[in-house]
């Protein structure tokens, strides 16, 4: 191929028949208010482990919902579980629970 | 005095001899058991621990928890009362029939029956002073039981004159057990009175022996109550087990090894075992889990997370998961058993592999110089209400103290909510990054604000050397040495004691000087070591946003009964959980020292 100096960014398409929908289930069963988040970003703006790393909790929330788990997963495990998101989540979703079983659900050890 | 049957046997002792054979046997079992799952040093610990000096702590410690129950007493006099007057009056009957068997009928020395039947088996042949002594303190010890007994049926209905607003509910066991324990004294004392106008008694027994004799002549009626009195022992026995009473004979095995300086390592066998068993199930962690307020989450308390342990049930991670882990529960057990280290375990226990991924830690540079200047660590909870580390550099600023803040660009977390979560070894990797920053600083002095970061750098951090202080103490100390001046108007305070700086760090003290130096501290109506949680504690992981609110509500109550002007706090997170739902201002005790500082 010509190299022209510039490429095409590779398709940014989300495909929701990626989603693995009995993990999903899962999340939702042990912490239901998974499905409250708006993705307001609080949790990202107050995270500790956000100032050093790529920690996202409401992009990993995002991912997952997209089925793209690794993606999710590179964002959630420099976690420190501090429990900033927490305290600062306007939905009062238990974001220590939601990410401790997202790690044991999706992250294979 | 002599024995009225020529062989000192009638069958109707057999249901309270197989009981008692049984349970010897299950005890001396366990024990063995409990021992064996010790591990070496455990072990050493505890052969050490029969050197005289630990050895008479012991031997007080039995008498005063298992005897005289001066825990109980302490909470409750009438509750401590029924303790007392069952378990001493008890002990009082068997070691008083035990002498009465070495004087007066020395051939039936070991015989396991003979001391609990005693009465059935001799006739008085003459009365002796020294008999009379004896019948009188056998009558005594019953009466004093039987007292308890009373009590302890009272209480079955109507707990809260006893202190006590819920009870625990019983099992199957436990129920056999209960009804056979209340029937027990009873029937003796019925047995003991038939007879006593052959085998001789005191005060009580001769008493009901004529009151008898008015309406019953027929003396074919003594064997059938000695028979019931021997079946209710055998099936208290039997039911031991596997009831909640366990505790009696479990505890003294509880202290020998609490006295060697044993912690339970896991958390069902072991040292933990002896605690698991020696759980009474009084009910006492249930009135003071700040989760139980409005009859919620009842089942989540200790005692019933101690119990499901004891089955081996696998549910019981779930109640672990939710507790708060305030320590409230174990400050109030009369036992002394540590549930939250038992549920800290069990968490570790069940997170089987570490998820995490740190090594963006290893970027952090360690450029922080604290040589000349006291060292200040906000940690993440006081990076949300940053007002209280402002307020305090004013202090600071005031008393002419250099300081460096050590995470002024975000903090690594101390690792104690992993910790608590059950990740020890994730927890490590942030310890040791955070200890390496401190090092490096060179520091002396290390300041906190949080009271869950300062627990857990004193016990965790190993920072050998440097000292350790809350910012609460820190002021107090600014304070008394004169750096500092305030001054004191007419507000009223409450203060409020954060779990892990009040029972965690044992705190309680300097907060309240330092507060009394501006205004009056009003009390609430549970504090220091009563305290409630804020509902915001890290140590759970699966209490929802509603729970949180009730618990911190509940705790507002108490703080709030005698209609203080502010609220303070000593804990980033406590202000953050109180300043939603207060009525009146919250502010941390820096705040409140700033505001007022001349």
């Amino acid at each position: 191929m010509i190299d022209f100096g510039y490429s095409l960014t590779s398709s940014s398409r989300i495909s929701l028949d990626n989603i693995n929908q009995k993990k999903l289930k899962k999340i939702t069963a042990v912490e239901p208010d998974f499905l409250k988040c708006m993705a307001c970003g609080s949790c990202a703006a107050s995270c500790s482990a956000g100032n050093f790393t790529k920690v996202n909790l409401r992009m990993v929330i995002l991912l997952l919902n997209r089925g793209m788990e690794k993606e999710a997963i590179a964002l959630i495990e420099g976690c420190m579980l501090c429990g900033k998101c927490t305290l600062v989540c306007p939905r009062g979703i238990n974001t220590r629970n939601l990410i401790i079983n997202i790690l044991k659900i999706y992250k294979e050890v | 005095m002599k024995e009225r049957l020529i062989f000192g046997y009638d069958p109707f002792v057999l249901p309270f001899t197989f009981g008692m054979v049984f349970i010897i046997l299950y005890l001396l079992t366990g024990t063995v058991r409990i021992i064996l799952a010790l591990d070496n040093d455990e072990r050493k610990l505890l052969l050490k621990s029969f050197m005289p000096a630990t050895l008479f702590k012991t031997f007080k410690d039995i008498i005063a928890d298992c005897l005289i129950h001066v825990q109980i007493f302490k909470k409750n006099i009438l509750l401590g009362y029924m303790h007392f007057s069952i378990a001493f009056g008890w002990f009082m009957l068997i070691l008083v029939g035990h002498i009465e068997v070495m004087i007066y009928t020395p051939q039936r020395n070991g015989v396991l029956y003979y001391p609990v039947f005693f009465r059935y088996f001799v006739m008085e042949t003459h009365e002796t002073l020294r008999g009379s002594f004896f019948f009188f303190l056998m009558d005594l010890s019953l009466l004093l039981v039987l007292t308890g007994i009373g009590l302890a049926i009272y209480k079955r209905f109507h707990s809260r004159i006893l202190g006590m607003r819920r009870t625990t509910k019983l099992r199957l066991g436990d129920k056999i057990a209960l009804y056979s324990l209340w029937a027990i004294f009873p029937l003796r004392l019925l047995a003991e009175s038939f007879t006593a106008n052959i085998s001789g008694g005191s005060f009580l027994t001769i008493s009901i022996n004529h009151l008898l004799n008015a309406f019953v002549t027929n003396p074919d009626h003594i064997l059938p109550v000695w028979w019931g009195y021997s079946w209710a022992l055998g099936l208290f026995l039997f039911a031991l087990p596997f009831s909640r009473y366990m505790h009696i004979p479990t505890e003294i095995l509880l202290i020998v090894l609490r006295n060697a300086g044993i912690k339970s390592s896991v958390s069902r066998d072991g040292y933990a075992e002896s605690e698991i068993y020696s759980c009474s199930r009084c009910g006492i962690c249930i009135d003071a889990c700040p989760m139980t307020s409005k009859k919620r989450n009842i089942k989540f308390s200790s005692v019933y997370f101690i119990r499901l342990l004891r089955r081996r049930s696998t549910e019981s991670l779930a109640t672990a998961d939710k507790c708060l882990m305030c320590n409230k529960c174990v400050d109030a057990c009369p036992v002394g058993i540590d549930s939250t280290r038992l549920k800290l375990l069990k968490r570790q226990e069940m997170h089987v592999r570490s998820r995490t991924d740190y090594e963006y830690l290893q970027s952090i540079e360690n450029k922080i110089d604290a040589t000349d200047s006291v060292l200040y660590y906000a940690g993440c909870m006081t990076h949300l209400t940053p007002a209280i580390y402002k307020s305090l550099f004013k202090i600071l600023k005031s008393a002419n103290i250099k300081y460096t803040f050590l995470d002024i660009d975000g903090s690594i977390c101390c690792g104690r909510p992993l910790f608590m979560s059950g990740d020890k070894e994730s927890a490590k990797e942030l310890i040791n990054k955070n200890r390496e920053l401190i090092r490096s600083s060179g520091c002396k002095t290390l300041i906190l604000s949080c009271p869950i970061c300062y627990k857990f750098f004193k016990e965790e951090y190993k920072l050998d050397g440097i000292d350790i202080v809350h910012h609460s103490v820190y002021i107090n100390n600014l304070l008394t040495s004169g750096n500092i001046k305030l001054h004191k108007g007419i507000g009223s305070f409450v203060f409020h004691d954060p779990c892990e700086l009040g029972r965690g760090s044992g705190i309680y003290n300097e907060p309240r000087e330092l507060l009394s130096a501006i205004g009056i501290v009003k009390e609430a109506s549970q504090e220091k070591n009563l305290s409630i949680c804020c509902g915001g504690s890290l140590g759970s992981l699966t209490l929802s946003f509603s729970e949180r609110e009730q618990i911190a509500k509940s705790s507002l109550n108490s703080l709030l009964t005698n209609n203080p002007d502010k609220l303070i706090t000593a804990c980033p997170l406590c202000l953050k959980s109180f300043s939603t739902y207060n009525t009146i201002p919250t502010r941390d005790i820096a705040q409140i020292v700033s505001e007022n500082l001349i």
